[in-house]
Parts: C-alpha cells; sequence; structure tokens
C-alpha cells in the first residue's frame, strides 16, 4: 500500500514536471502480410487484399501508447505516404493516440531509406518538444530495416534498436533503460533521452482499437505537410544523387519441381528412404 | 585506381558471425572484378584472434581498433571510428553482414556519409564499377535489383547464408592500428547486461532447422522436435500458430514477423505452411515438410514430402539418424 502510494506519488510528480511529454510514433501503411505479391510490367500490385498498419508498427503503437499511460504526456502518430495513408493514422487515434500528421508530397515516393528519414526526422523537429520516437523495426514491404536507426542518426538522438522491453523511463533525469535482442541474446542498456526506438514483436501485445477510440478518429482533423511545409530544401530531396535506385523488380521463379512424396509400407522404411535421400543431397 | 573494398566483421564480444566471412568472400569477387583489393574492419576489444582470421579470410589490409569502449557493439563508438576512417582511406564499397549490428552501422555510415545505404543483398553484380543487388522485398515475396550509382562508398549489407564461406587463404595481411573516436562518456548507450541464450545453435547461422507448428499440439511436443534437431546439429524453429499458443519462445519463430533462415535443410513439422511462414524459410536449399494434411501448402514448397503423423515420424527419424550418424 505505502509502495503503491509512493509509486503513484511518484508519477504524479513526474506528470507535473512534464506536464506534456511528447511522444512520437512513425508509422506505415503496407499491404497486408497475406497478399500475394504480383509484379506485371514493373508494377507491383498485390489485387483487393486491403492495406493495413506494418505489422512491426502495431508494436510501436502499443508501447507508445503505455509509455503515455503510464507516464502522461502525449502521443502523436506519424504516417509517411499517400493520401490513403491517413487510413493508418485513424487506427493509430483509435488505438489511443491523441494526434496525427501525415506526410504527404510527390517529391517524397522517390525517397530511399535515407531520405525517408530526413523527412520524419524534420517532422519530429518541427513538432519541437519530442523526447521519444517510437519505431517498429522495419517495415514488410521494402524491408530494409534502416529507417529507425537513420532517423535517430539525422536527429542526433540516442539509437536504441530491437527493444524488446522498456524498463523504466525516468524523464527528470532524461533516461530510458531497456532490453535489446540480439542475435546471442537480451541485452540490457541504460542510455539517455532523446531516443529514437525500434521495437520488436516481444515487447507486447498490440491491443484493438476501442469503440470510442474509432468515433473520436473518425472526427480527429489529421494536418497533412508537404515538402514546404516541412521547411525542407526540397533539392536535398529531389536530387538525392546518391540515393539508392529500384531498377528492377520480379516475381521469385515458380519452382517447377514437384514435390517428392516418401512412402513406404511401415514409418521405418519412410525414415530410412528420407535418410537416403538427404545424404545423397549432402545436406546431412 | 578506386579504393579498397571494405568488410565490417561482425562478431559478438570477440565471438565472429559466419556471416562476416561470407562477406570476405562476396567482397573478394567484387574486388578482383573492380581490380583492386579487400580490407577489413576490425572493431571491439581483445580482438587479436578477429584480426589473424581477417587475414586468412583475404584481407589485404586489417584495420583494427582495439579499445575498452568497443567492447560491447555500440553503434555510436563503432559508426564514429568507421566513419573517420572512411573518410580518410576513400574506400569504394563497404560490405557488412545483415545481422543486428550489421543493419544499424551501415545506417548511421549512410547518414554521415551521406550516401545511399542497400540492405539484405543476396546477389550483387558489377556493372560500370556500380555493384547492383538482388535483395528480397515484400517479405521474400519479390526480388528488387537495386542499386546507388551516386554513392561514394557504396554501402551494402548481405543476407546471412546468401553467400558461400570462402576459401582460406596464405594470410599476409597488413594490420593497421586505428584510434577511437568516442571517449566512454560520449557514448549515450551502456550496456548493463546480457543474458545469452541457453546452448541453442543460433537460428541465422543454422545449416539445419527443424520447425514444429500447429500440429505439435503443446509445448510438450516440442521434445521430439528438439531431439531431431539436436541430433541434427541444427536449430529449433516454430511457427507463429506456436509461438502464438505460447508453446515455445518468440526467439524460436521463423517467418515474417520472426526470423528468417535459409539453411541448407529444413525440416517443416506439422507446419501448414501460410504465406506469412514461407517468408521465413523459402530460400532453404532442401525442405522436408511432415504433415497429415497432405493438402498443406508446405507440400508446394517441399523437395520431400510426408504425409504422415509427425509423433511416428520425428522419433523414427531421430531413430534412424543417430544409427546412421554413429551417435
Amino acid at each position: 500500500m505505502v509502495k503503491c502510494a509512493k509509486l503513484l506519488g511518484l508519477d504524479i510528480f513526474r506528470q507535473i514536471r512534464n506536464p506534456r511529454v511528447h511522444i512520437v510514433v512513425c508509422i506505415k501503411q503496407t499491404p497486408d502480410s497475406a497478399a500475394e505479391m504480383v509484379v506485371e510490367n514493373g508494377i507491383v500490385s498485390w489485387g483487393d487484399t486491403p492495406m493495413v498498419v506494418n505489422p512491426w508498427d502495431e508494436y510501436a503503437l502499443e508501447e507508445a501508447i503505455r509509455t503515455k499511460e503510464k507516464y502522461g504526456g502525449h502521443v502523436t502518430a506519424i504516417v509517411m505516404g499517400r493520401k490513403s495513408a491517413g487510413e493508418a493514422l485513424k487506427t493509430a487515434i483509435a488505438m489511443g493516440c491523441d494526434s496525427g500528421v501525415m506526410l504527404c508530397d510527390e517529391d517524397f515516393f522517390r525517397c530511399d531509406a535515407r531520405g525517408t528519414a530526413r523527412i520524419l526526422a524534420r517532422a519530429i523537429e518541427k513538432l519541437g518538444d519530442v523526447e521519444l520516437a517510437f519505431f517498429g523495426k522495419q517495415a514488410i514491404d521494402g524491408d530494409s530495416g534502416l529507417v529507425p536507426l537513420s532517423v535517430a542518426f539525422v536527429l542526433g538522438w540516442t539509437p536504441l534498436s530491437y527493444v524488446c522491453e522498456v524498463y523504466e523511463i525516468d524523464l527528470h533525469e532524461a533516461r530510458i533503460s531497456v532490453a535489446r535482442l540480439l542475435e546471442e541474446g537480451r541485452q540490457n542498456c541504460l542510455a539517455t533521452l532523446p531516443a529514437v526506438v525500434s521495437v520488436v514483436k516481444e515487447i507486447n501485445e498490440p491491443r484493438y482499437p476501442s469503440f470510442i477510440g474509432i468515433r473520436k478518429a473518425s472526427k480527429v482533423e489529421i494536418p497533412v505537410w508537404d515538402l514546404a511545409e516541412l521547411g525542407l530544401d526540397d533539392s536535398e530531396i529531389k536530387t538525392c544523387d546518391s540515393a539508392v535506385i529500384w531498377s528492377q523488380i520480379q516475381s521469385l521463379a515458380k519452382s517447377s519441381r514437384e514435390v517428392e512424396m516418401i512412402e513406404g509400407d511401415s514409418v521405418e522404411a519412410i525414415v530410412t528412404e528420407l535418410t537416403d535421400r538427404l545424404m545423397d543431397d549432402m545436406v546431412i | 585506381m578506386a579504393g579498397n573494398v571494405w568488410v565490417y566483421i561482425d562478431h559478438f564480444r570477440g565471438d565472429p558471425l559466419p556471416a562476416s566471412w561470407e562477406a570476405m568472400g562476396a567482397a573478394r569477387k567484387i574486388a578482383a572484378e573492380l581490380n583492386t583489393g579487400v580490407d577489413a574492419l576490425v572493431f571491439g576489444h581483445g580482438v587479436d584472434e578477429l584480426v589473424q582470421l581477417a587475414s586468412e579470410y583475404g584481407a589485404e589490409k586489417v584495420f583494427v581498433c582495439d579499445d575498452a569502449t568497443l567492447a560491447d557493439f555500440r553503434v555510436q563508438a563503432y559508426g564514429a571510428a568507421a566513419v573517420k576512417l572512411t573518410a580518410a582511406e576513400e574506400p569504394v564499397l563497404v560490405l557488412a553482414p545483415a545481422t543486428t549490428r550489421g543493419r544499424d552501422l551501415t545506417a548511421l555510415l549512410g547518414v554521415e556519409l551521406g550516401v545511399g545505404v542497400i540492405a539484405d543483398g543476396v546477389e550483387l553484380n558489377v556493372k560500370d564499377s556500380v555493384v547492383h543487388v538482388t535483395r528480397p522485398v515484400y517479405a521474400g515475396k519479390l526480388r528488387a535489383t537495386v542499386c546507388a550509382p551516386g554513392a561514394n562508398p557504396q554501402i551494402i549489407s548481405l543476407r546471412p547464408r546468401a553467400f558461400p564461406q570462402p576459401e582460406l587463404v596464405a594470410s599476409t595481411a597488413k594490420v593497421v592500428p586505428v584510434e577511437a573516436v568516442l571517449a566512454e562518456e560520449d557514448v549515450a548507450v551502456k550496456v548493463t547486461d546480457h543474458v545469452a541464450w541457453e546452448n541453442d545453435v543460433s537460428l541465422s547461422d543454422a545449416s539445419i532447422v527443424v520447425s514444429g507448428g500447429r500440429g505439435v499440439g503443446g509445448p510438450d511436443g516440442f521434445g521430439s522436435i528438439r531431439q531431431l534437431a539436436t541430433t541434427l546439429g541444427g536449430a529449433m524453429g516454430a511457427s507463429r500458430a506456436a509461438v502464438d499458443a505460447g508453446w515455445i519462445p518468440y526467439s524460436h519463430q521463423v517467418g515474417q514477423t520472426g526470423k528468417t533462415v535459409s539453411p541448407d535443410l529444413y525440416v517443416a513439422c506439422g507446419i501448414s505452411g501460410a504465406v506469412q511462414h514461407q517468408a521465413g524459410m523459402r530460400t532453404s536449399k532442401v525442405i522436408v515438410a511432415i504433415n497429415k494434411d497432405s493438402e498443406a501448402p508446405i507440400f508446394k514448397l517441399a523437395k520431400y514430402g510426408i504425409v504422415a503423423d509427425l509423433f511416428d515420424v520425428v522419433p523414427a527419424l531421430t531413430k534412424e539418424l543417430k544409427r546412421r550418424l554413429d551417435q
């Protein structure tokens, strides 16, 4: 009880000192992960499959909202894309984000990861008082996983990638402690704010949009910022001489090989046959 | 005379990842086409063995930055040293394995050097000094060919197991010591602790992966999957269905929202093979599918299929392999 009151008191104290801690979550709209992707004449399409919030970004949204619920503050979701990507912001607000910003300009479409990062970083700077920016670890379309940390480097903020748990955020001391998921295990880190945090699936279980949230999202006004609004020198983005260019995109070659079904009178006969094949293939 | 091709040697506290040597092999091929040499970047603390290995894998020069601030990979500390060195030495191309560390380091180099970065290459072709990179996109459902012709240097990360392990060569590398750039107080991230995975073979590096799905039926069912994986010296994977059911930790998940693997042998046990799972394992060389449902999509991807109960087949296969492999 005493501990609870103390914790509660501490949280109130924090909120008074930081009346509006501003958290950003950057999301992307992508084709649903179940979509069959087709390339015709160099154009990628995915039939009737709906566009969704990039699945990795759902974890970032959830973590941003939980952070606000725990420490107080305001969450702004940012999406960059075509006008239709506004739907992703509605999902974000229906889940519990307070506001949304849409970044949309014809000149954005040619951007590679670094160009995208510069635009997102500029938007975060324009919002002004942001302490923490959450990202999903990558988007399931481009799949580069380069954008979150590139934003950190453009802003000069602390880079924290592959975060699987946020232990504690101390806004007064401007510190954050997290666990990161590496190939070899979990790494615990203590770092300074402001920070860019990219999250992995293990971090949480994203909530569904609430009824009240959906109603709120349907009414909220979403500002659209273009190149001029962001105050970015357009030559920086337009003539990105060193940018990555997509020269070709193609479907995977369909395997012409039929599966070879291994059958036999007994389980022993089947596994003996399979072991022979695997030894012939020199994979065991 | 073009600058050399550089390879960032990725390691965890001095233990190199095989993908680092795969990148050395890829670098040697590119360097031969560009008529230049290969240099290795070995950053860390107490990394003499890595320097020797980088030399044996064909480095002409090994740039060594050995400093206490680099004991754990922290992208700011590693990046600052790499940026300074890159500006001074002007490599034509920087390759890194597309591991957690390699990806973060290449992102930093891209921003600080003002060049585009290409992630996850699985094939490299040189045309007019520009490296054209084939990479999987849309979770491996499509392949894109990309390049950054104006980038100097070009920066590319390579997907683990997409390139072969190269042969060793006679070691003659020149070792070039490099100073660290950031002092400890300038690094915003402090590593307080590390909890290693328990004795498991790393999924991304494994040459054999045995995975279980919904058909495994529960946490206990993974016992026989694990035995088969152990017998083969491979790693244990799982489908999203098994992970979401709480039967096995997320670190084992293979697929679109899990790990991408590319082993020589992938054994899918009780996995139907949803498109999201396929995204994580379709580049495996030989796929074996064991499933009761002959209509399961996994059979379309498999080289060998067995329509049977995995609880009959998997233990019998383990026993047969033990016998053949003299265990």
